[in-house]
């Protein structure tokens, strides 16, 4: 058994590593399909902004239920990895247990604290299951989860008891195979040690099979756990701590100055200017498709764990208007997928798309005119977000697209486009009127 | 209540600023020591116009030599910029930048924090850079300063309840100025439950000021209106003219004009100053 075990745990981590890394890949070309926008500056602010709101989960707790319940996941997640290093070093070298040599009476502590962390992260995806389907947690049943986003929500939930539990199971019988002196000990289990009654009335070889069977469910379903991760809402577990690095360091209310259209607007408020060479007049105006907004934009997008909070304290939203913040990230992601996808079709079907691709679809089919007029980007889902994703940025660029490029804003928008034109004011007085106010 | 403050708006309506324009100051050969952006609503909306008189009061009283553009200031471009046309945004902000640029302007005060937000963080990369405060802010400095002083007064134990606005709270950081001002009255600030970070905006901005609100179940300011009202206070403390505006409409919905006011902290500021 113990070398062809050794071959199969290979293999089995060799191609599930190698599937995971191509829709790594996937994801990364994905995300640089959209405009380019310098954020390398500063990286001690970054790194500070990371630590503290990525690893330190200090935006998650400001819901604190949630956010406990989350840390407690997190944390287990984290720290039970390092299990899994073991697991994996152990699986490729045919040993049992191997920082137990190394690591002697700390690794006793060790693998009983990591059985309260399973235990927690139990509990916590019992809570949260509960949240989704007991106590129906207003921002957890928005009409942008029927369906796909809710299912996977649970199968992420149900994975992580069920992988708890093989962990736990595996110790349990471990511990009566110990207590039969058959195996060497390692500390005492806090938690599994209320599992041994469990195998009473099994025979050793069974309870050893178990031993070995939750072994290898652990290593398999962590193996297929990871090759799912990056196409759920579960793939924030990576994506949060660059998502968060990157982070726009301005005041979320400074808006990012478009250069093509200053360049458009210093040529015409200067008749005797002469264009820069090379120049080409901009192609298009805000952002018809994902293509056209920058690559953070659409990173935020794959970061997006549907949690709600932005549309939980959208003013829209919460005033029964069909804008949800979060629907937006979920449409870009979503769009973005399907570009990524018809790209790689078209390069398998021998026609590599030239330039931009083009299905007769764009990111306005997917996000209505309705739901971008309704944002008064006052910044609450930006703010709200746990992982620093900005929303408003998004609608923004669209509604340039919309008002730029189809000259389609809502009538009375025209009207105050044409009065700011007009009078200098959004309103329809004379501007020779403006020092009026002092005499009251 | 409105009995109360009946005085208030006489006082104010009556009232009359004398402020000099850039260019007053430079034909009479000096340099004002701040500029006071006054913005659209300060200088057309009737509600706002008062707090412009109010702020420009505080200003004389503190001694503060500030000149107005007047007719030579041009919207910010705010509204255009949220609503997508970033066009117009651009020529506006070149207007403006160019004509500040020509009085050599660099401080500039604006009791609108849209127009605060405009100015600080968009205008740089159009090369207009100015030092912007927001006039909480300045009010703030002044007091400590000394050059201001202030007491309760007509104000004196009275439940106020400040609202953030979005531009100056989420956008730019700036909760405690405001804060820092009311309390150096007498008075008994609370805050609602959703405040400074999580604080709920009035329904006008991102140019939605200009246009209907789309199709929903409630009107946002109304949802804000109501907790305001919920904290018993009898003044709603504003930062911001849209904001003064929703609010006040919101106190209509509720029937509840007479008896609760919206007042910008200017206005709150010029009727408590020591004489």
């Amino acid at each position: 058994m113990g070398i062809l075990s050794q071959v199969i745990f290979a293999l089995i981590l060799g191609i599930g590593s190698w599937i995971f890394a191509g829709r790594v890949k996937f994801i990364r070309r994905n995300i640089f399909l959209g405009k380019e926008q310098d954020l390398s500056d500063n990286p001690s602010a970054r790194w500070k902004q990371m630590l503290w709101v990525a690893m330190g989960q200090s935006k998650m707790v400001k819901r604190p239920v949630a956010g406990f319940f989350h840390i407690l996941i997190y944390v287990g997640f984290v720290l039970i990895n390092i299990e899994v290093l073991e697991i994996l070093i152990d699986g490729l070298l045919g040993t049992h247990r191997f920082f137990a040599h190394y690591l002697g009476s700390i690794y006793d502590v060790a693998i009983g604290f990591f059985e309260i962390l399973a235990f927690g992260v139990v509990v916590a995806c019992v809570v949260f299951l509960a949240r989704r389907f007991v106590t129906k947690v207003p921002r957890l049943q928005m009409n942008e989860l029927k369906g796909w986003p809710m299912k996977d929500a649970t199968i992420i939930l149900v994975v992580e008891i069920v992988l708890m539990g093989a962990l736990l199971m595996m110790n349990a019988a471990e511990q009566v195979l110990v207590n039969k002196e058959l195996m060497e000990g390692h500390g005492s289990f806090p938690v599994s040690q209320y599992l041994v009654g469990f195998f009473s009335g099994f025979s050793d070889g069974s309870v050893h099979m178990i031993e070995r069977l939750c072994w290898w469910f652990h290593f398999v379903g962590i193996v297929v756990f990871l090759n799912y991760v990056p196409y759920s809402k579960h793939w924030h577990i990576i994506m949060s701590f660059p998502n968060v690095y990157y982070t726009p360091l301005k005041p979320k209310g400074s808006f990012e100055n478009l250069d093509y259209v200053t360049t458009e607007v210093k040529l015409m408020m200067d008749p005797a200017a002469q264009p820069p060479d090379g120049y080409e007049p901009p192609a298009g105006f805000g952002a018809k498709d994902v293509q056209d907004l920058t690559w953070k934009n659409l990173m935020d997008a794959y970061t997006c764990t549907e949690c709600g909070r932005c549309s939980s304290v959208c003013p829209a939203n919460q005033t029964g208007k069909l804008l949800s913040p979060r629907k937006v990230m979920m449409d870009t992601r979503d769009r973005l997928e399907e570009v990524g996808r018809g790209i790689d079709a078209a390069k398998k079907a021998g026609t590599p798309v030239e330039g931009r691709f083009e299905d007769g679809k764009d990111l306005h089919s997917y996000v209505s005119a309705e739901e971008l007029w309704a944002c008064t980007t006052c910044n609450a889902c930006a703010e709200a977000c746990p992982v620093n994703i900005n929303p408003v940025d998004i609608i923004v660029q669209m509604r340039q697209y919309q008002v730029m490029e189809k000259s389609a804003a809502p009538s009375e928008l025209n009207n105050m486009f044409t009065n700011l034109e007009n009078n200098g004011a959004p309103w329809q007085f004379n501007q020779m009127d403006k020092a009026n106010w002092t005499q009251g | 209540m409105f009995q109360s403050f009946g005085w208030y708006w006489r006082n104010c309506n009556s009232m009359t600023v004398s402020v000099k324009t850039m260019a007053d100051y430079i034909a009479a050969g000096e340099t004002p020591e701040i500029l006071f952006w006054v913005g659209c609503a300060g200088s057309y909306d009737e509600r706002a116009q008062r707090v412009s008189r109010a702020f420009s009061n505080i200003l004389e009283k503190a001694g503060v030599k500030f000149a107005i553009l007047g007719v030579e200031e041009g919207c910010t471009g705010d509204p255009a910029k949220r609503a997508g046309n970033e066009f117009l945004f651009q020529m506006q902000a070149m207007q403006n930048i160019e004509v500040m640029n020509g009085y050599g302007v660099k401080r500039i005060v604006t009791a609108c924090p849209h127009c605060f937000n405009t100015l600080k963080n968009e205008y740089p990369t159009l090369g207009g850079n100015y030092e912007v405060v927001h006039h909480t802010q300045l009010i703030n400095e002044l007091l400590t300063d000394g050059r201001l002083a202030i007491e309760g007064g007509a104000f004196s134990g009275k439940k106020i309840t400040y609202h953030d606005s979005c531009y100056l709270g989420r956008a730019n950081g700036i909760y405690e100025a405001p804060r820092m001002v009311m309390e150096k009255l007498d008075i008994d600030l609370v805050e609602m439950k959703r405040c400074k970070t999580t604080g709920f905006c009035c329904g006008a901005g991102g140019a939605q000021m200009f246009k209907e609100a789309e199709k929903g179940n409630q009107e946002v300011n109304v949802n804000r209106t109501e907790e305001a009202l919920q904290t018993g206070a009898e003044i709603i403390a504003v930062n911001c003219p849209f904001c003064n505006t929703m609010m006040r409409d919101g106190t209509k919905h509720f029937e509840k004009e007479d008896h609760v006011s919206v007042l910008d902290i200017a206005e709150i500021v010029n009727d408590s100053l020591k004489s």
